[in-house]
């Protein structure tokens, strides 16, 4: 008895040690957002918001905030339509030549993000479409839409199959069994692709490196000024992100859960 | 199918461009189109390039198996010793991490392992150390596995959460012990998800670039710092293009050889 007690709190120590390590990180950089020394090290001196009024004093952050909130959200809405479509047609058709589809749909993941933007970069410098807003957001989109389309699917997973023709029986068209049935149920599934996809376009910095040109995003001026000298702003604008980011995967989390138990309470 | 055509011109149109670019020439700072084998022959007659090349393999091999093997025992432990409640919080704490800023994190490592870092200062107060972290192999193994560990977490936590858990009791109540029921029963069981963890983990360490940059120190380079290196300082992009490709075949192989042998029927 107490050997499977020293084991099972083994196993708890062992899993709070990973949950340091990967939580250590993040909560370090909100520490050393506030701490006034130029230099991040302990002892931390006082409590400050100057790294904050540094950084967001600096036009450039601005611009950058600006670009990466135009490039997200455009990202996003392309992402989960594109995504949709692609999960509905994987849950309604059978067609020749679907397992190649689904590859072209999924594989971009794959792709480390260095050789993704170096590619990019060939093309779009080559049909003159590099260094501009557009350029960001076509390449987060190849790179985005197989999230939209995993969790769409997901979700279409869920539906019952009669429900669909039972709307065609009922004369609704195609177009109106799609407006009225499955857009409805897919909702939520919907509106966390579009939360995430988001949140992933504003963390992406390798490709967006490679593409922005002067349109920098947030993550490409933190990389340009990690390859600096060590500075603080990082932490202030990081937490900045952080919390920009965190707030949409609760909020979809949330809208998640609440929508998809709901309706399905209500018989959808 | 608008995905189609859009991953046809964005996706795979760009890739092949790359490869096509691979055999263009440049003169005078700028590329002319040709097809020429003159950037293979260069580039695959370096030193430096197999030297990046077998790093940059043995770099993402040791970061797959050192993550796989401490992301096992906190899945085993989520999947099997704790409440659903406790599981379903770990695993949204263990998502979290995708969504915070990669590079921030690699900043607070560098806060942690510099050498008057967060570490060596408590170190030196037991009178230890300094030990230098930073820019060392240690530091981009750190870096690797704040990247890999939570996603090995996730997908093995997910396969071991499928295992059947009457073959498990079944296995104890033959009188198999504890440690023999996890290697012959329950790692077998979740192979195909193990296998896959392990994938992502080579594919993430394999391409990123910024850990062994940043806290590795960058010299000698992997490959996607060979990349970014050889693209960013002058107009050798045809070269890239060849560094580019030789990591997509060698990752497609070793990806497909993985998913096989996670699939394979045992005999």
């Amino acid at each position: 008895m107490i050997r499977a007690k020293i084991y099972h709190g083994l196993f708890y120590f062992y899993v709070a040690l990973v949950f340091v390590f990967v939580f250590l990180p993040i909560l370090t950089s909100f520490v050393f957002s506030f701490n006034s020394e130029r230099f991040p090290t302990i002892p931390l001196g006082h409590f400050t918001l100057h790294w904050y009024t540094l950084a967001f004093t600096d036009a450039d952050v601005w611009d950058a905030f600006k670009v990466s909130l135009i490039v997200s959200l455009s990202v996003a809405f392309i992402a989960t339509f594109l995504g949709f479509c692609t999960a509905y047609t994987d849950y309604r058709y059978n067609f020749f030549g679907k397992s190649a589809y689904l590859a072209l749909s999924l594989l971009p993941p794959t792709i480390p993000l260095v050789i993704m933007g170096l590619a990019m970069l060939a093309l779009l410098a080559r049909i003159g479409m590099s260094g501009k807003i557009i350029s960001i957001i076509v390449s987060h989109v190849v790179l985005c839409s197989p999230f939209a389309m995993a969790i769409v699917r997901m979700r279409l997973a869920q539906i019952d199959p009669n429900l669909e023709s039972a709307a065609w029986n009922l004369g609704a068209s195609q177009w109106r069994t799609m407006r009225e049935v499955i857009v409805p149920f897919c909702a939520p599934a919907l509106i966390s692709a579009f939360c995430l996809t988001a949140a992933v376009s504003f963390d992406e910095f390798a490709v967006a490196w490679f593409v922005s040109g002067l349109n920098k995003t947030v993550p490409v001026i933190i990389l340009e000024i990690l390859q600096g000298n060590t500075d603080p702003r990082i932490n202030a604008i990081g937490s900045v992100v952080f919390v920009t980011s965190i707030t949409l995967i609760i909020l979809a989390q949330i809208i998640y859960m609440r929508k998809s138990t709901r309706k399905t309470l209500t018989g959808f | 199918m608008p995905i189609v055509v859009w991953q046809l011109v964005f996706f795979v149109f760009p890739l092949l461009f790359l490869l096509l670019m691979s055999f263009w020439l440049v003169k005078n700072y700028r590329m002319v189109p040709g097809f020429d084998s003159v950037n293979w022959i260069k580039m695959y007659g370096k030193g430096y390039f197999w030297d990046g090349y077998w790093r940059t393999l043995g770099y993402a091999g040791i970061t797959t198996v050192i993550t796989s093997v401490l992301a096992f025992p906190c899945a085993f432990a989520l999947a099997f010793k704790v409440s659903p409640t406790v599981r379903r919080w770990a695993m949204f704490f263990l998502i979290v991490p995708f969504f915070t800023s990669y590079l921030v994190r690699i900043f607070s490592w560098q806060i942690f392992l510099n050498d008057n870092g967060i570490i060596n200062v408590l170190l030196s107060s037991i009178g230890l150390g300094p030990f230098s972290m930073l820019n060392t192999f240690f530091g981009t193994v750190v870096g690797y596995l704040t990247l890999c560990l939570p996603l090995a977490v996730v997908l093995q936590l997910i396969s071991l959460s499928n295992v059947d858990q009457r073959l498990i009791e079944a296995a104890h109540n033959l009188g198999c012990g504890s440690f023999r029921t996890v290697f012959a029963v329950i790692i077998p069981l979740a192979k195909i998800g193990i296998i896959v963890a392990a994938v992502f983990c080579f594919i993430l360490s394999f391409g990123d670039f910024v850990s062994p940059y940043y806290l590795g120190g960058s010299k000698p380079p992997t490959l996607s710092i060979l990349i970014i290196d050889t693209t960013k300082s002058g107009q050798q992009w045809p070269r890239a293009a060849v560094v580019a490709i030789t990591m997509i075949v060698t990752l497609f192989a070793i990806m497909f050889t993985a998913i096989a042998l996670a699939y394979r029927r045992r005999s």
